[in-house]
């Protein structure tokens, strides 16, 4: 057997550049474009309710809800192989939007939807840092 | 926009080799349901002048450039739209829009996949990326699957509604009933709801029966003008109405875990064909898991939101029950290359032409299909009828 595979990472571009240097410097930020006044996740070009260019970073509070998640026992990847179980959850974040993430920290038969929980960062390579949560 | 749908039929439809198919390309499994297909209408590939198509793993790209050389076709119209698993139903409506316009006359619509040879087994990685550009770079390095974002709508339904995990294996249990009457499915032995409540957690709240099989499989389904169709060997199959739309990409963008734009989709259909609920006789619904099915009743609006749970229960889907629904054993124990919705086509097609023998729905008149793709993205939803 090859060396098993490192988890998919991402590769910053253009739009999402700022928010993986940000993540690496532990900060979590969040786009609001400076016309309509919505906040956005992920980071675009352009704001989706109104297409706007004008679109500011704005330091997030970090806080927020669990929308929904699952406990996955099959990793998707060979990268997660020794990973599993895992929380997949999608998180309502107090400025608005909503994003995927893990719920760590915790036992994951203790998560539950509507649980609050704050951001933490996985420095998962020297170069890339993931931003997750765990409860409050 | 509705009187041309009206005017157009479907006239052939067959399955390639489906199952475990490892000599088989799945360009070539493609080509062969087409061929069978054509040779279901009575009609040759000279005739073919629309492909529609689409191939989304490795070496599909340019789908209907490389399936129309492939088979030797020269398209006056074509069409690759990309939406995942609802594409080939979506296509039905393209198809009948470009021949009720004069832009082709006979158009084919195929598909074909190796998933589980490619996958070397039902349990193999879906990806391997180690880096990922775009968008998905946002789900992905969390550890998304097509079963996590499933998993994430059903925990979300049932946490709003107080749908159970029985309710979910009702569908898993009605499906496997239907596939045990047809020879060509996979998973033939019955199924009982402690089965698929026991079966193994792949991501809480679904079980591996709740979740769609993985198979190699192609399949073709031929349209063409209404007024040709009485001409050709079989009983036309009327296109009375279609739908189509899209909400997100990923499952994160997904505006409510708990309703697909089959509320849009299904909307126009039955707009588009005249008709309500309680005239359909036979529902083919794309089942790639048990929640699937749940969301798409409700967003259809054959029950309420929220009260798909209670709509199948009791085995209503199941054969003699009120509501025949996946008649020909679905993604759950038919077949499941990755893309389910043509096979959703072939079955409606049939169970109208009244050829399926012991699952055949007595009756059956009136068809809706309704695929899903995606991660609950996209749909299309079509209602097919006797002529």
């Amino acid at each position: 057997m090859a060396a098993p595979l490192p988890p998919p990472l991402p590769r910053p571009y253009q739009d999402t550049a700022a928010y993986w240097q940000a993540a690496r410097e532990h900060r979590f930020i969040v786009q609001k474009c400076a016309d309509c006044a919505e906040f956005q996740f992920y980071p675009r070009g352009v704001c989706s309710h109104c297409l706007s260019s004008a679109l500011e970073w704005e330091e997030a509070s970090g806080r927020g809800e669990v929308y929904s998640f699952s406990i996955n026992y099959r990793a998707p990847h060979p990268g997660f192989a020794d990973k599993t179980p895992f929380v997949l959850a999608l998180v309502t974040l107090a400025e608005g939007p909503r994003m995927m993430t893990n719920i760590v920290d915790c036992d994951p038969d203790t998560v539950r939807i509507g649980m609050v929980v704050t951001v933490t960062f996985d420095d998962v390579t020297e170069d890339v840092t993931l931003p997750k949560f765990r409860p409050l | 926009m509705a009187n041309a749908l009206r005017d157009v039929a479907i006239v052939g439809v067959a399955e390639s080799d489906i199952g475990r198919v490892p000599d088989k390309s799945k360009f070539r499994l493609s080509a062969e349901a087409s061929r069978m297909a054509l040779e279901d209408a009575g009609l040759s590939v000279g005739d073919v002048d629309g492909l529609f198509t689409t191939i989304i793993t490795e070496g599909g790209q340019f789908s209907s450039m490389l399936m129309a050389e492939y088979m030797g076709i020269t398209p006056r119209y074509t069409d690759s739209t990309s939406i995942g698993g609802s594409s080939f139903v979506v296509y039905v409506e393209h198809a009948a829009m470009a021949i009720a316009a004069g832009l082709c006359d006979v158009a084919l619509i195929c598909h074909g996949s190796t998933n589980i040879s490619d996958r070397g087994g039902r349990g193999g990685p879906v990806s391997q990326s180690t880096e990922v550009f775009g968008p998905t770079q946002f789900e992905e390095p969390y550890g998304v699957s097509t079963v996590g974002a499933y998993a994430l709508a059903a925990q979300r339904h049932m946490h709003e509604y107080g749908t159970t995990l029985e309710q979910l294996a009702e569908i898993a249990v009605a499906t496997r009933k239907w596939a045990s009457l047809n020879p060509k499915a996979r998973m033939r032995d019955p199924i009982t709801i402690d089965d698929v409540m026991n079966s193994r957690v792949i991501a809480s709240p679904l079980h591996l029966l709740d979740c769609c099989l993985v198979t190699d499989a192609g399949g073709a389904v031929v349209l063409t003008s209404l007024e040709r169709a009485r001409d050709l060997k079989k009983a036309p199959v009327r296109v009375l109405g279609a739908g189509e739309a899209h909400s997100h990409r990923m499952i994160s963008q997904m505006p409510d875990l708990t309703q697909t734009t089959a509320a849009i989709s299904g909307k126009l259909a039955f707009e588009r064909a005249g008709l309500t609920h309680s005239d359909i006789d036979v529902a083919e619904i794309y089942d790639s898991f048990t929640i699937t099915v749940l969301l798409s009743l409700e967003s259809l609006g054959f029950c309420a939101k929220g009260e798909g749970g209670a709509f199948v229960s009791n085995q209503r889907t199941a054969p003699g029950g009120e509501f025949p629904m996946n008649t020909q054993g679905g993604a759950l124990s038919y077949t499941h290359p990755g893309m389910f919705g043509i096979f959703t086509i072939i079955e409606a097609v049939r169970q109208v032409r009244g050829e399926c023998g012991p699952r055949q729905v007595p009756g059956a008149e009136v068809a809706l299909c309704n695929g899903t793709g995606g991660t609950l993205s996209s749909t299309g939803t079509i209602i097919l009828g006797r002529d």
